[in-house]
């Protein structure tokens, strides 16, 4: 049940579902730049599951710091990336987040606190606590939110992180975005036991499961478990459902789900769901029209800028390996 | 200030010390870091608990991935973490880590975040550590953009080093000899001397033959150049200390004045960095090379346990020696 019922609550939702829409609006014309080949690479999309980093990170400062694994991009955005920024790095050109070095895989922005989507599954668990360590020896008055998939559950280092995370006592919230498939594989077909909660509760974590395609809820737990961990709670543990409503990867097929699977959860997707709450709460449906399309040409316009920004030097290739050593790099003549 | 007698281990405890009294960000974690045995009993860390506090000495458990992981984390963060993985060994449980993670976050990222840690990763045959505590892995950092990767042969390079890898903002693999942790030498007690990574050390000059090498190799070669004296042969002993980089300068001054090159490695000789030297010398410096170059390196087999096995399988000065005469026999 929600518990935030502040007379200016229907315009929280409307900020968040904007988000939500910016990030909708990212990952369809993401994909539309990967059909027309402009995208060097492959993107991982976050199309259904908007609810969840949306309403977590609604309740994360700008100093906390997120790290994300390879379906990073509405991440970055819900922790206030630059969608413009982003959608150069994607078309790898001058002015993307990394400069073109890492693309949609490595998407990353330190400005805002986004430590950097991820290519292997688990490491942000433990470069999290890390984070988390650092800044209780810094003394500076953060926390740390690592996201993971229902996948990674199943990795080494998830079990090692969550251990860390209780004896050191770090404040580090953990988001279990459970999309239901790890890459094309069910996951609930490899895994023991009853899932990621209890995981987390054999630690002695405090743990939560979340309609994660629901932001009103989201947003409500966030709020709840994010102020417990500022005020010393120590590690807690969020385990969002939802459903991954594209591939894992912009060229998968989806050979693997049955008939008619997609299409059903296509009808509990969050930004409906979202819609339809606002219109029954005093939102116009102008408004939230309005909100939608807005995202939708901010995107667009960010990819022609993308489109027309120029590619970096390849001689770029040699800068920031490391400090020392430098002469010795075997550039080509 | 002066120098004082102390072992290779009391002597890299003595920097890390110095360093975290020098700068609060210091921090290290590793097993059993603040108990009895003050690191992998060889006391590298005792007593700096009592100093330092338990958010600055970590003890930590069994957990290779978030030690690794853990320090990636903390150096993004703005920390300096000295990560210790007990033996190369264990490190391969954190390869992901370092590899995957602390060597190419900065590059990957485009410059926006800085990795500067230490990760301490002992190798070297110990004697009986058969093969999973008596490996070498050098090569494999090496051969990894974005990481340094330094290997002391003395007590006074192991905290010349440890300080210098600290202050390095880049993440750098500190490679130590299980088998030095004992050795004594003369050590400066001046918290400002450091030794700067990418310098090697000249510890004998010579004239007939350059023998490159590091870790405990170096101090064989300089027993090796003993040998070789007696038989009218001045060897040149460079002892590299970093191994990436490597002081080519200094190497390649020494093979354009002797005009052969023996490598000395402890580690498997098939793709060890032996072989980097040895193509690059060759392809750098043909012009003044008497004969071709040599190198001496371990078997491609794992380090074997019992006693007679195990010394086949070491590199010893007298090897080292033997190989060396070589360069002198008609090619």
């Amino acid at each position: 049940m929600i518990t935030n019922i502040a007379s200016n609550y229907p315009s929280r939702i409307l900020g968040l579902y904007k988000t939500m829409s910016l990030i909708r609006a990212f990952e369809e014309i993401a994909e539309e730049a990967f059909d027309d080949g402009l995208i060097n690479g492959s993107v991982h999309q976050y199309i259904g599951e908007e609810a969840i980093g949306t309403g977590v990170c609604a309740n994360l400062r700008k100093s906390d710091f997120i790290l994300s694994n390879h379906r990073g991009h509405g991440h970055a955005i819900a922790k206030g990336a630059n969608p413009g920024a982003m959608m150069k790095e994607l078309l790898g050109k001058v002015g993307g987040t990394s400069g073109g070095k890492g693309g949609s895989m490595h998407i990353a922005d330190f400005s805002v606190g986004m430590l950097g989507a991820n290519g292997v599954l688990a490491d942000g668990l433990t470069m999290g606590v890390g984070a988390a360590q650092a800044l209780v020896l810094r003394k500076v008055d953060a926390i740390v939110t690592v996201f993971v998939g229902d996948g990674t559950t199943n990795r080494g280092p998830f079990f090692e992180a969550l251990n860390w995370a209780m004896i050191y006592e770090l404040p580090i919230l953990f988001v279990c975005e459970n999309n239901t498939y790890a890459s094309s594989t069910s996951t609930r077909k490899v895994t023991a036991g009853p899932g990621p909660v209890a995981r987390a509760e054999a630690f002695g974590m405090p743990a939560y499961d979340v309609d994660g395609n629901d932001v009103r809820e989201v947003d409500d737990i966030a709020s709840n478990i994010i102020a417990n961990i500022r005020n010393g709670g120590g590690p807690q543990f969020l385990h969002a459902k939802t459903y991954r409503i594209k591939g894992h990867v912009s060229r998968d097929k989806m050979l693997y789900r049955p008939e008619g699977e997609t299409e059903s959860h296509w009808k509990n997707e969050p930004l409906g769901r979202c819609s339809d709450w606002l219109i029954k709460n005093g939102i116009s449906e102008a408004e939230v029209t309005s909100a939608n399309g807005s995202a939708y040409t901010e995107i667009r316009e960010a990819l022609e800028a993308a489109k027309a920004a120029p590619f970096p030097d390849g001689k770029l290739a040699y800068e920031d390996v490391q400090d020392l050593g430098n002469r010795y790099l075997g550039e080509h003549s | 200030m002066s120098m004082i007698m102390m072992t290779h281990a009391a002597a890299v405890r003595e920097g890390l010390a110095e360093e975290m009294r020098r700068d609060p960000l210091v921090w290290a974690l590793g097993e059993d870091l603040s108990t009895a045995h003050g690191g992998t009993s060889a006391d590298q860390y005792l007593g700096l608990i009592d100093e330092f506090g338990d958010k600055r000495i970590v003890n930590t458990p069994i957990s290779e991935n978030t030690i690794m992981g853990a320090a990636v984390g903390a150096a993004v963060a703005g920390t300096r973490p000295v990560a210790d993985l007990r033996m190369a060994d264990f490190g391969m449980c954190a390869v992901d880590e370092l590899v995957n993670q602390a060597a190419k976050i900065r590059y990957m990222f485009g410059g926006q975040a800085r990795v500067p840690l230490v990760v301490r990763q002992a190798i070297g045959v110990r004697k009986g550590g058969a093969a999973q505590h008596s490996q070498s892995t050098e090569a494999w950092y090496i051969h990894t953009p974005g990481l340094v990767v330094v290997a002391p042969a003395t007590p006074s390079d192991a905290k010349g080093l440890i300080k210098s890898a600290i202050r390095t903002d880049d993440p750098v693999v500190y490679m130590e000899h299980k088998d030095l942790w004992m050795a004594e030498g003369q050590v400066s007690d001046n918290p400002n001397d450091i030794i700067d990574i990418g310098k090697a050390s000249i510890m004998r000059e010579g004239s007939d033959i350059t023998i490159v090498s590091w870790s405990k190799m170096a101090l064989l070669a300089l027993e090796a150049a003993d040998q070789l004296k007696s038989a009218g042969i001045s060897a040149e002993i460079i002892n590299l200390r970093s191994l990436w980089p490597w002081d080519k300068d200094t190497v390649y001054k020494s093979v354009g004045k002797t005009g052969r090159l023996l490598v000395a490695q402890e580690s498997v000789q098939v793709a060890g960095f032996g072989a980097e030297i040895s193509a690059d010398i060759t392809e750098n410096l043909n012009h003044s090379l008497k004969t071709y170059v040599r190198r001496i390196g371990a078997p491609r087999t794992p380090v074997p346990y019992s006693e007679p096995m195990e010394n086949e399988y070491r590199v010893t000065a007298t090897r080292i020696t033997k190989k060396a005469k070589e360069l002198f026999s008609a090619n």
